[in-house]
């Protein structure tokens, strides 16, 4: 009985991970980069869609609005930051992502205080199946988060834009030669991967309703930890390892206690590196030299 | 050869001899009360700070590898030797102090055990690339903390208190000391320079021989131990620790130590420990927007100057004293490869 109700609290939290971890998962893909800042644009377009809300905006408006600051502030974000250092070593390149990281958290501090702001329902009601009840909120999430993967899996299937998404990724120089645009290419991954992030701060407000500095900090760690179990580069890998990890989750909180929830899911990262680093779906790479 | 030797012989004792005089000088000071208690207290976290950096500097500079989870080392080290000074005590043995052998024991301790959990979790995470490293250590400093919150021994997330207040200039300068320098003869050796190759170049590196993992776990562990050492003279300088002491933000601070100072300059990471820590405690305007100009400084000095403010420069007294007093018969400069060779053929 029990049980049921928190794999389905898992899945509803894990389709949110899968989100964020495709962001992740794009941008690690092309630029060889854990984009550090991806938490904390998930933390942005949680302050602007609760501002927006505030205002008396409708839900729609509120959510591209969102959307539309996270998608400008992920392709500044590389092209100032992240652009320059792409020749350089690769340290350096993740240090730079710690300090966008770390610059973003603590602007939203001093612009809007570290105290939680209370994000407003925007989805009320639920229904009950036989005795269980089930919230519009978690059938809400799944169905966004299933649509907008399967979207994005067409798109990068089928469209040429895609095309060079997996062009780029599987070989820089070759792509340039073959008449890419891989700056275009890079600044249209980190927009997609902003985008979805933005969506999945509002549903991630819908469930914990509180905005505050540093929420995007361990969620987007965690996100990572999902895209790393799954596979980092593969689509199907993230929403494998979302899943998992929101069910992981789930069943620690529900049966352990919430606070080992956050060390079972690093433990899992730590196990799936030792026995598949590659991930449960990803492709081993050979370096070629 | 042989000039070679002499002149170590003569940097190690004027090197010496400088480190004893600024050791008197700033006892004297102390003891004549020109230095009052806030300035010790001050002085006495920079030098936990300069240790905690200079064996930060050990993976990120020389090793190449970029470990989040500096602070979570620090806290095995505080929370070890906590332990250990708070539950037993040893007698005077005549001039020595009891008390003082306990510390000593208590933060070797902290630092092996320290040492342990760096190799434990440097196994796994260092056959990996380094973006993995990141975030596994990343992840590693969180379990620490989630482990210290809810185990009895430390406490809980109550805190742990009560700690004698045993770290003074004395004990600082001489971890301090063994820090700079275990890390300035390991980088200077056979070993340095394998730990160099593997972050110049990994591939380059196994394909000469060098055994990447075993080089990365000694980096790695000398690293971890001193930051343990550096968590056990915090912990015994606060006397009251908390899970919040040692969180991602601590390991965040020597990082921008580290490299605001100069990834695999042990002088640039003392300098910028020092100013990073004194201007915080004397501005405080400053502190509250401390975070925002290290994060601004992160991003700036990696576009403009990716090895760090002074790069892998060093300053050396010896140096400047060669500078002052130049002799005719300066021995032409040998290029470092050069040298290289020499050593490498014995």
């Amino acid at each position: 009985m029990n049980l049921i109700n928190h794999l389905i609290n898992g899945i509803h939290v894990g389709s949110i991970y899968a989100l964020v971890a495709l962001g992740y998962n794009m941008v690690y893909g092309i630029v060889k980069l854990i984009n550090f800042a991806h938490g904390d644009i998930i933390m942005a377009g949680a302050y602007v869609a609760f501002f927006a809300l505030d205002a008396g905006m409708p839900t729609v408006v509120a959510v591209a609005a969102s959307v539309a600051f996270c998608v400008v502030l992920g392709v500044i974000i590389e092209k100032v930051a992240y652009r320059p250092l792409r020749k350089s070593a690769k340290i350096s390149l993740l240090i730079t992502a710690i300090g966008i990281s770390l610059l973003l958290e603590n602007a939203a501090q001093k612009m809007f205080s570290a105290t939680p702001r209370l994000f407003p329902k925007i989805i009320e009601g639920g229904f009950y199946i036989g005795e269980r009840h089930i919230s519009m909120t978690t059938v809400v999430t799944i169905i966004v988060s299933a649509v907008l993967m399967a979207g994005l899996t067409l798109f990068v299937k089928t469209t040429n834009a895609g095309k060079a998404m997996r062009a780029v990724s599987e070989d820089t120089e070759a792509a340039q030669l073959m008449g890419i645009n891989v700056d275009k290419t890079i600044s249209m991954t980190f927009a997609i991967g902003s985008g979805l992030a933005a969506i999945a701060a509002v549903l991630y407000c819908c469930s914990y309703p509180q905005v505050y500095p540093t929420m995007g900090a361990l969620f987007g760690i965690k996100a990572f930890v999902a895209a790393v179990l799954g596979g980092i580069g593969s689509i199907p890998g993230a929403v494998v390892g979302g899943l998992m990890i929101g069910i992981a989750e789930a069943l620690t909180k529900g049966y352990l206690s919430s606070m080992w929830a956050d060390a079972i899911v690093f433990s899992f990262l730590i196990i799936t590196l030792l026995l598949r680093p590659a991930g449960i779906l990803g492709k081993k790479v050979v370096e070629k030299v | 050869m042989r000039e070679n030797r002499k002149s170590f012989f003569g940097r190690t004792i004027l090197n010496t001899c400088l480190c004893l005089a600024f050791f008197l000088i700033v006892e004297y000071m102390i003891g004549a009360k020109i230095l009052n208690r806030y300035y010790t207290n001050i002085l006495n976290l920079v030098l936990i700070y300069v240790i905690a950096a200079v064996s930060l500097n050990l993976t990120c500079g020389y090793l190449g590898q970029l470990p989040l989870g500096h602070a979570g080392f620090m806290s095995i080290g505080a929370y070890t030797a906590a332990i250990i000074t708070t539950r037993f005590s040893i007698p005077d043995l005549g001039p020595i102090s009891g008390e003082a052998v306990l510390f000593l024991l208590a933060t070797i301790a902290g630092g092996i055990l320290a040492m342990v959990a760096g190799i434990v979790i440097g196994l796994p995470a260092l056959r990996l690339k380094g973006d993995y490293l990141a975030i596994i250590t990343l992840a590693f400093g969180e379990i620490i903390r989630v482990l210290v919150q809810n185990i009895k021994i430390t406490g809980g997330a109550m805190g742990m208190g009560g700690i004698g207040r045993y770290t003074g200039f004395g004990w600082g300068f001489f971890w301090t000391i063994m820090v700079v320098a275990f890390t300035f003869l390991l980088v200077n050796s056979r070993h340095g320079r394998a730990i160099k190759s593997v972050r110049e170049d990994e591939i380059a590196a196994e394909s000469v021989g060098i055994n990447l993992t075993y080089y990365k776990i000694v980096a790695f562990a000398g690293a971890a131990f001193f930051a343990g050492v550096s968590g056990s003279l915090f912990a015994h300088h606060i006397c009251y620790l908390e899970p919040g002491n040692f969180g991602y933000n601590m390991s965040i601070e020597m990082l921008v130590m580290v490299v605001l100072g100069g990834l695999g300059s042990i002088s640039g990471s003392i300098i910028s420990a020092t100013v990073l820590t004194i201007v915080p405690e004397v501005l405080q305007t400053f502190a509250s927007w401390k975070m925002i100009i290290y994060s601004l400084l992160l991003v700036v000095v990696m576009i403009f100057k990716p090895s760090g403010l002074m790069g892998d420069y060093e300053l050396s007294a010896a140096r400047l004293v060669r500078k002052v007093f130049r002799k005719k018969e300066e021995t032409p400069k040998l290029p470092e490869n050069y040298t290289e060779g020499e050593e490498t053929d014995e």
